[in-house]
Formats: structure tokens, sequence, C-alpha cells
């Protein structure tokens, strides 16, 4: 109900915009004026809200007084559930038609070149479903607990929700982020080479709580988790760190979870590879043995060039990613600019990040911007002087391991080209000489 | 809703109020049963969800099916995605050949060549399978199935029939071809910061390849290879 109305809303908004695009803009004032005035009502209302800036900007500045300055603005609900400002429309996922066979199992990609600070909002929360994205009513959605356990059990949402519950920040990364991109440099573009890769608030319920209320036999050694879509997708995950910090969420960012992300509940694995969040969660066992699932054994694992293939590969190791400026980003201007980026590690908290704007000759490190936490996406960002001669701008994360993230020669000479996942190596952006911003490999 | 145990009352004279009042909680939320929240699961229930099949057999039911069967219903079921004999069509994947390719520059990982574990492709196409209508064969046309992927890929004969005693036996030709504990990290990368190479060569750009959709505008679909 609320949805088909924002539709309308949105509709009604760009028909307005074309409407009022037509019109010399005397007339196009005239145009607005009259639609607050004799209209009314919230359609109407929210609908010149949007179009009022973009058709008059070029007008409006000093000493023009725009007209939203002379005007009353659309009321308060008049979108119930806020939506961004029309002017915003481009920061949306997108995905890579050529990449899967359909969009049913597919891939979105988080428009991370337009995202502030470290959260990602949840409309633009990357997208990996297996099997699409089901349509759950909470009132209908069982969670069950059982195999090696003294008191198999079967919970509601409103059960869950009445457990205690915490709170952490976490990134979730799809192992195959940048997979692309081992054999060359293909897609020009910050979104489509890192945009599976997304950070949120999650709240829910200790996964330990859980299991400590079941009561899990001393023989219990693994877990299975698996959702209610259409892929009932699974993954086995060891007991010790099914104990430690593994949450099951029901909570994104202050609001129950999208659909996307697992609605009513979803596996947060924190540091772990994104498809062991398992989403839509419907069951876990305790066993004592993995289960060798499909997506454990055919998928999500490492292939090397021996032939030979790594599995049960569940960290993600630190990564870093400069966001600013990156292909859709290009420098403005010669002079003082910020450099800014992403950096995070599967491993625990972001130690430094050096950049370097030689390709890698020399580095300076960046400043952190804090909050820094383990697990979740840590900003940073250093001031830089372009003199308008190409640069090869890089940046290199340090995890508090003491991991130094590898170069892309490095990973391949361990890896080869063919381990799809875990590409997690230093991104080259090759800035021109008239500030746009080309993706490369250094041989 | 919680009760005050022993061990806290005893602690009770010698502790400020403060540790007093978390002490207790904490001790008894490592009892199993203590929130007593939602219903117990029966053995009916579980039965109906627990669908997961291991290596050894464990989750196998009841039922069999021969490669011949399996042969129908992959061609009804399966083959417009997989194409008659396992190839593949499009983007769907393939699922038999590929033999010895693990090596070479662009390998096919199939059921014959990469999968380790005969019990994940009965699990997978009875959880999964048909793509568009998941859980939707019988257990019988599961087993066939299994049967006929695996003849495909010459691991069983023509006369194979799948069951659960004769399913985990199958040795599946890559089984050995996994390590499964993670190596990693495997690269040490230096934290050098000054005079760390002495030259930077460009050797790959994404310049001029068309392959990138737009990232402005609505969705872009044109681009499809």
């Amino acid at each position: 109900m609320l949805g088909k109305l924002r539709r309308l809303n949105q509709d009604a908004s760009k028909i307005a915009l074309e409407e009022s695009e037509r019109l010399p803009s005397e007339e196009r004032r005239r145009f607005l004026r009259s639609g607050l005035f004799t209209a009314g009502g919230a359609m109407v209302g929210g609908a010149l809200a949007g179009i009022a800036p973009k058709a008059l900007a070029s007008t409006q500045f000093p000493p023009e007084i725009p007209p939203w300055t002379r005007t009353l603005g659309p009321g308060v609900v008049t979108d119930p559930y806020g939506v961004p400002s029309p002017f915003e429309k481009d920061v949306i996922r997108r995905n890579v038609p050529w990449l899967t066979a359909d969009k049913v199992s597919s891939i979105s990609f988080t428009p991370l070149q337009h995202l502030k600070g470290i959260i990602t909002p949840n409309g633009l929360f990357f997208e990996r479903h297996h099997a699409g994205r089901p349509e759950i009513d909470p009132q209908q959605h069982r969670l069950m607990i059982h195999g090696l356990v003294d008191r198999p059990i079967i919970l509601s949402m409103e059960d869950l929700q009445r457990f205690p519950s915490v709170s952490q920040i976490n990134f979730i990364e799809c192992p195959a982020n940048g997979g692309m991109e081992w054999r060359g440099a293909q897609l020009n573009s910050l979104q489509f080479l890192h945009g599976m890769v997304s950070c949120a608030e999650w709240t829910g319920v200790r996964l330990s709580t859980l299991l400590q209320e079941v009561g899990i036999k001393p023989e219990g050694k693994w877990l299975l988790a698996e959702g209610a879509d259409g892929a009932a997708m699974t993954r086995s995950i060891p007991l010790e760190k099914a104990l430690d910090d593994v949450i099951v969420a029901y909570a994104q960012n202050g609001e129950a979870l999208r659909r996307e992300q697992g609605y009513p509940i979803r596996l947060v694995v924190p540091g772990w590879e994104g498809n062991t969040h398992v989403k839509w969660l419907r069951r876990l066992e305790v066993g004592d043995k993995p289960w060798m699932q499909r997506e454990e054994t055919s998928k999500y694992t490492d292939l090397m060039p021996d032939g030979t293939a790594h599995g049960f590969t569940w960290v993600m190791e630190a990564k870093s990613v400069i966001t600013s400026p990156c292909p859709e980003m290009p420098l403005k201007s010669k002079g003082v600019c910020q450099i800014e980026g992403l950096a995070w590690s599967g491993r625990g908290k972001v130690k430094a990040v050096d950049v370097s704007v030689d390709g890698g000759q020399n580095w300076q490190q960046a400043q952190l911007r804090e909050p820094v936490m383990s697990k979740s996406l840590t900003r940073f960002s250093l001031e830089w002087k372009w003199d308008g001669n190409p640069a090869l701008l890089q940046s290199r994360v340090i995890d508090e391991t003491g991991y130094v993230q590898p170069t892309l020669a490095q990973l391949k000479q361990a890896r080869g080209t063919n381990s799809i996942y875990h590409k997690n190596a230093i991104q080259t952006w090759k800035v021109n000489g008239d500030g746009s911003v080309v993706n490369v490999q250094l041989s | 809703m919680f009760s005050f145990h022993k061990t806290p009352r005893l602690l009770a004279s010698t502790c400020c109020g403060v540790i007093l009042a978390s002490v207790p909680i904490l001790g008894a939320a490592e009892q199993t049963g203590y929130y007593g929240y939602g219903e117990p699961a029966t053995d009916e229930q579980i039965a109906a969800w627990d669908i997961d099949v291991r290596p050894d057999g464990m989750g196998l039911p009841e039922g069999s099916g021969s490669v011949d069967e399996g042969m129908a219903v992959f061609e009804t079921h399966c083959a417009s995605c997989h194409g008659a004999f396992g190839e593949g069509m499009g983007r769907y994947p393939k699922l038999a050949g590929g033999d010895g390719s693990l090596t070479e520059d662009r390998p096919e990982k199939t059921v014959g060549s990469y999968w380790p574990y005969a019990s994940t492709l009965w699990d997978y196409i009875h959880r999964a399978m048909p793509f568009f209508a998941p859980q939707s064969l019988t257990d019988d046309q599961v087993y066939a199935v299994t049967a006929y992927v695996l003849n495909l890929n010459y691991i069983v004969e023509a006369d194979f029939v799948a069951n659960k005693e004769t399913l985990p036996q199958v040795e599946m030709p890559n089984h050995d071809g996994f390590i499964w504990e993670d190596p990693r990290p495997v690269v040490n990368n230096e934290r050098c910061m000054e005079n760390c190479k002495e030259e930077v060569t460009v050797s790959e750009s994404a310049a001029g390849k068309n392959l990138t959709p737009s990232t402005t505008g609505p969705l872009d679909e044109g681009i499809t290879e």
C-alpha cells in the first residue's frame, strides 16, 4: 500500500519534471506555484519537492532568492517512509548482465563511489541471491534448531526477539568481489570492481545464546545453517566460530532486515565469506562433521594452478580500495584534493593504510577515520596535491595481525588466475592528465 | 523472569551490589532451557525439514533410481538448462566432462572433474533443483537423476541403481583434489615505504574494453558480453 503510494509519488514527480523542463524558466516558476496552491494534496506536494531545484538551479544562485525559499514545501508524512531526493537517482545498485545466466541467481553491486562514512544504506547493500529473493511473512516463518542438542526447538520471530539482543557493525563481502579481474583489467568502475562489499549495524541474538539454550551435546563440532529460499542455501560452520561472534540478525541499521538481506532473519558471520551469512535462515543443525554441501565443494572453493583446490577458506583477508578518485569520480582540477577510501579485514581491525601516487614506489601513511572497528569497513584519507601529471594511485592496508595487503602480481604468483575467489590485491587507478581515472594493472 | 541461584547468594556477603546484580543472570543463562522460549521441535517436524545429506550417507532416504530412469527425468526437468548430456547451455552450468582440465588454462569444473562427493549431488538436486521448481522431484527421481549425472561422467556403469547404500560407496574422481584447511595467509607482502621498486609498468588497462555497464542513469541492460 505504502509502496504503491510512493511509486505514484515518484511517477508524479517524473511527469511534473518533464512537464516543467519543456517550459521557459519564467513559465516554469508559474507552473510550480500554481501546482502548489491549486492542487494541494500530498502527491502533488511531493512532486514539487522533487522538481523545484533541478528545474531552476541554473538561475537560482546569489543574488537570486530561490523559489523554495519563498514558498511552502510539502508537509510531514508526504513520504511516510522517506526516500532519497530524486536528484540522487543515479545512486543505485547495479548489475553486470553478462556475468550471470539470469537475475535470479545473480549479484548486484553497491555504489561505493557515492557513499560516505562506513555504513551502507539498506537500499544500497549489495545483493547475492542463489534462487531469487523470497517474500516471507514473518508470522509464517520459523527457525528450527536441532541435531546434536539436548532440547531441539522451533522459534517464532517473536520468540527470537525476546532473547537478549546485541548490535555490531560488520562488513559482508562476497569472496568473488573483484573475481572478474584475475586475467586482466576488464571493468572500468569502482562499483563493479569492488561493490560486492557493504557494511551495516546488525542487531540480533548471539548464536552462542541460542546454542546455550538448546544445549550442545559433547560430540557437536559443526553447525549447518540453511536458508528458506528456493536454493535452501547451506553452509557448514565450525562451532568454534559459531560460538565466537556469530549472530542471528533480525535488524539492519536500526530497522528490520531488508528482504534482499534475508528478511526476517539471517546469519551474520563476522569477517567470513558473504555466503556463510545465510539469509532467510530457517534451520540450524548441530553435527559432528561438516556436510560438504554444494556451496562449499563445487562452489566457494579455490582452484590452485597445480589442480588442487582449497576448501573452507572462510576468512576475507584484508583489502582496501581508493573510492575517490575512481573511474566514476574523476579529479576536477589540479591542486589540493582528498584521496579517500575504504579498508577492511576479516581477521580484525585495520591497523594502518598506506597510499602511493606513483604505482607503489613510495608510500605515505593515510589517516584512519574513527570509528575503527573489528571486521568493519574503515575509512581512510590522505591529502594530496595533484600537479596535473598522470599518476598511479594505490592503497595498501595492514591489519592488526600484521598482514599486509598483497600486490596483484604476488597474489597471482601464489594462486594463479583460476581461483575466482579471494582476490584482495592492491587496486591501481591511473589518473590521466585530464583528471579521468582508469582501472589498470601493473606487471 | 530469572531466578537467583545458590552460588551468587554465597557471594552476597563478600561482593558489592553492582557485581551482584550481574552475576546471577550470567550464571543462569548458561543453563540449557533457561529462557524457555519457543516450542520443542517434534521428531516429525525435524524429519520434514532436515533434508541435508552427508558424504557418509547420513540423511539419505529410502527409495532408489536407475540411470535409465534418470535419463527420462533429466530430459524433462534438467536438459533445457544443462543440455541433454550435461554439456551446459549458455551460462547455465556444464555438468559433465572437463576431465583432467583443472590444471589447464581454462579449467572446466564439473561433477566429474571437480565435485569431491557423490552425496552432494543428491543433496543439491533435492534441495535446489530443478532451478525453476526446487524441491518438486520425488526422492526416487532425485536418486535417478543422480545416477544419470554420475553415468554421464563415466563414474558409474549404465546399470547403476542409486540408493542410500550404493551412493555413499561411489568414489568421485577428484575426491582427493581438495585441501580442507585454509593455508592462508600465503602471500607475505612487506610494508616498504620508500624506493620500493625500480620501475612501474602498466600491463593492463580497462580503458576502451567496452565491458562496463553505465554507472549513471537507469540500469544498463545493453552490454551483454
